[in-house]
């Protein structure tokens, strides 16, 4: 009998030697003489565990990690193909604590499935959300999202049924969907998780909203560090286009819908929705002005919605199960759940997708389970480069747009980054500015000369040059920066600056340095 | 082996990447990276013929490709290597990581050592943060770069 051994070849398992692992597989397997079938599977999501290797038994998949390739011919001894114990045996993958605690709605089948296989797409519910799309008309899909509550989840946390009201609503010859997935943040990968785990869910979010919106082109806009994903992307487009699911009659139906993956060439500022469209037009990615609204005048001046990449991919789950089934999912005005990245110097890292409202010290310490490094949590970034850096005083804050907000913080695309103690808060505020100067398109002057200043008066502090005076200055700065920048961008990162001054003043006051001592 | 190409040759191959990627929408960035891909950088020669054949004035072409940091505009070395160093990797020893990169290659970010092996380059964020610190050499990925991955990339830049 066949066994199946899957091994991911999701970037991060591949940076962490699922090749090796997968080749070594296959080596011992031909050796042996055995019958087995490598499937290469998403990640799911536990990045202490990869390379995690699992085998179908008849109790279910059992989970083997972190292999490495050496580890190969032990596992074959110690009869992994039947489940078998072994030091590096975790047991079943579904018990696993941090899988187990989960609500796996937007991941469901990431990790589990061959990403480019159809067969187990459908086989686990994939196309559900869309066969019931199109036997509903564009006003009834737009309302089910809207009376979902799902929220932009690149971190505007805009609603996303509005949004495709407006361009449902805009008449044009052409309207456009187009997929943010220009993740560019530090700590986020929900989005290359989906790009390379299940990329058909994203495809099938994109078709739904072409049909909501009366859109007949989608493109996924993604970044050139990205291969892997670019590569997985573009193959389950072709095989969605021989299968009927993308061209002129999706899924038979009287709608046409196709899909192009593009790729961006290393501008962070692309990320943000005006200065994509720019990129995607074939200019620079300097941001436009709103109004007009993308859903009014986007891509190529056309009706556009520009949604996220796991927002598009939260959309089946929700036409499929229904408005309420995902609405009943988390607190307050955010609904639904989140895909939270816990990245950095943390212990078990990972994407853990569950409904709002965990608190900060939960995830960090119970979910993430502490530093890598075992120091004490100094301080996590949520929300990447343009999130605050919260103390272990706020982390009683709930994983919550608002909440988040009331704290001078944003939860932006869900990733948050662990630092230890070591880590010195004035320097990863000279990092935000720094970054924003590296970063500005340039079109406003905020983020263009403000990121520039700040970087040269957080050096003044450091060197003890008039401190209080230039902390002032700093602040000041932060305050222009925010109110008067055209984007999030030169908008956001005082929060970063801001954030690390307020909570860890000690930092900014460090020892001056005494100059011409010798 | 150096290869220079003339200028007719680079004319001959632009125009025919152009022609296939033209009726695209948008299609200047994947002009871009098509050209990058055969010539392994951007020789000025292309801007002109860009432009004419979109119909765009030459310093709009070089205002594209300046704008992004992909783009260059010399031919890089025979391995690009590139260190992540945004802040999750930060978290665990990027910066360290980023020093012993530089003083083992001996050139600083951006740089192409003198052999012509590898060009430096830094990148923020290639996905990997929770396997920090991240590198990538040349679409390959590595995680939790320690001394003997280190020591593995640079095996691979000697090749």
């Amino acid at each position: 009998m066949t066994v199946t051994v899957f091994i991911p070849r999701d970037a991060a398992s591949l940076a962490l030697g699922a090749e090796k692992v997968a080749t070594a597989v296959a080596g011992e397997t031909a050796a042996r003489g055995l019958d087995v079938k490598i499937v290469r599977n998403g990640s799911r999501g536990m990045l202490w565990l990869e390379p995690l290797v699992e085998v179908r038994t008849d109790h279910g998949r059992v989970a083997y990690g972190p292999v490495k390739a050496r580890d190969v011919p032990g596992l074959f001894d110690a009869g992994f193909l039947s489940g078998s114990d072994h030091p590096l045996c975790l047991g079943l993958t579904k018990e696993i604590p941090f899988l187990r605690q989960q609500t796996r709605l937007t991941f469901s089948r990431c990790g589990v499935t061959d990403p480019l296989s159809l067969d187990d797409y459908r086989h686990y519910q994939g196309l559900k959300g869309l066969e019931k799309a199109i036997a509903m008309l564009p006003a009834e899909i737009v309302q089910e999202v809207t009376d979902s509550g799902l929220r932009g989840r690149g971190g505007a946390g805009f609603p996303t049924g509005i949004k495709w009201k407006t361009v449902m609503e805009a008449a044009a010859s052409q309207k456009y969907i187009v997929c943010n997935a220009d993740e560019g943040d530090s700590a986020t990968f929900a989005d290359r998780m989906i790009m390379e785990g299940d990329p058909f869910v994203l495809i099938e979010g994109m078709a739904i909203a072409g049909i909501a919106t009366g859109a007949t082109k989608g493109y996924i806009y993604t970044r050139s560090e990205y291969p892997h994903a670019i590569a997985t992307m573009g193959e389950a487009i072709t095989i969605a286009r021989k299968a009927g699911i993308l061209g002129p009659s999706v899924l038979g139906s009287v709608h046409a819908f196709d899909l192009e993956i593009r790729s961006g060439a290393g501008a962070y500022v692309c990320g943000e929705e005006t200065s994509l469209l720019n990129s995607l037009e074939g200019k620079r990615g300097i941001v436009r002005a709103k109004p007009p609204l993308p859903a009014l005048q986007g891509f190529l001046g056309r009706p556009t919605v520009v949604n996220n990449v796991i927002s598009l991919a939260s959309i089946p789950v929700i036409m499929h199960r229904g408005a309420a089934f995902y609405r009943d999912f988390g607190m307050g005005r955010s609904r639904g759940t989140i895909p939270i990245q816990i990245a950095g110097n943390v212990k078990y890292g990972g994407l853990f997708e569950t409904a709002f409202g965990l608190s900060l010290g939960e995830i960090v310490d119970h979910i993430g389970g502490g530093t890598a490094t075992g120091r004490p949590v100094k301080a996590v970034q949520v929300g990447g480069p343009l999130g605050a850096y919260f103390p272990r005083a706020l982390f009683d804050t709930p994983f919550d747009y608002e909440a988040f907000a009331a704290r001078n913080g944003l939860i932006g695309h869900a990733g948050i980054t662990v630092f230890d103690d070591t880590a010195d808060l004035m320097k990863q505020a000279r990092f935000a500015m720094e970054f924003c100067a590296i970063e500005s398109c340039g079109k406003c002057t905020p983020c263009r000369i403000g990121s520039a200043r700040g970087v040269e008066t957080v050096d003044r502090i450091a060197k003890g040059i008039e401190p209080e005076k230039n902390k002032a200055l700093l602040a000041d700065l932060c305050n222009t920066m925010k109110f008067g920048s055209l984007c999030a961008l030169g908008g956001f990162t005082p929060y970063p600056v801001m954030s690390a001054m307020t909570h860890f003043p000690e930092d900014f006051a460090p020892t001056p340095l005494i100059e011409a001592a010798e | 082996m150096t290869m220079r190409i003339s200028a007719d040759e680079i004319a001959l191959r632009s125009r025919d990447i152009i022609h296939d990627l033209k009726p695209l929408e948008g299609p200047m960035l994947p002009i871009l990276h098509a050209l990058q891909a055969e010539f392994g950088y951007l020789p000025d020669a292309v801007k002109p013929i860009i432009a004419d054949e979109l119909n765009l004035s030459r310093a709009e072409v070089h205002g594209v490709v300046t704008f992004y940091p992909d783009f260059r505009d010399h031919p890089g070395g025979r391995h690009v290597l590139k260190i992540c160093r945004a802040e999750a990797c930060q978290s665990m020893g990027g910066d360290d990581l980023a020093d012993r990169v530089r003083s083992l290659l001996g050139i600083d970010f951006h740089q192409t050592t003198p052999d012509d092996a590898v060009t430096l380059e830094p990148v923020y964020c290639l996905g990997l943060c929770a396997c920090a610190p991240a590198a990538m050499l040349d679409g390959a990925v590595y995680g939790r770069v320690d001394e003997h991955c280190l020591s593995e990339i640079v095996a691979e830049l000697r090749q």
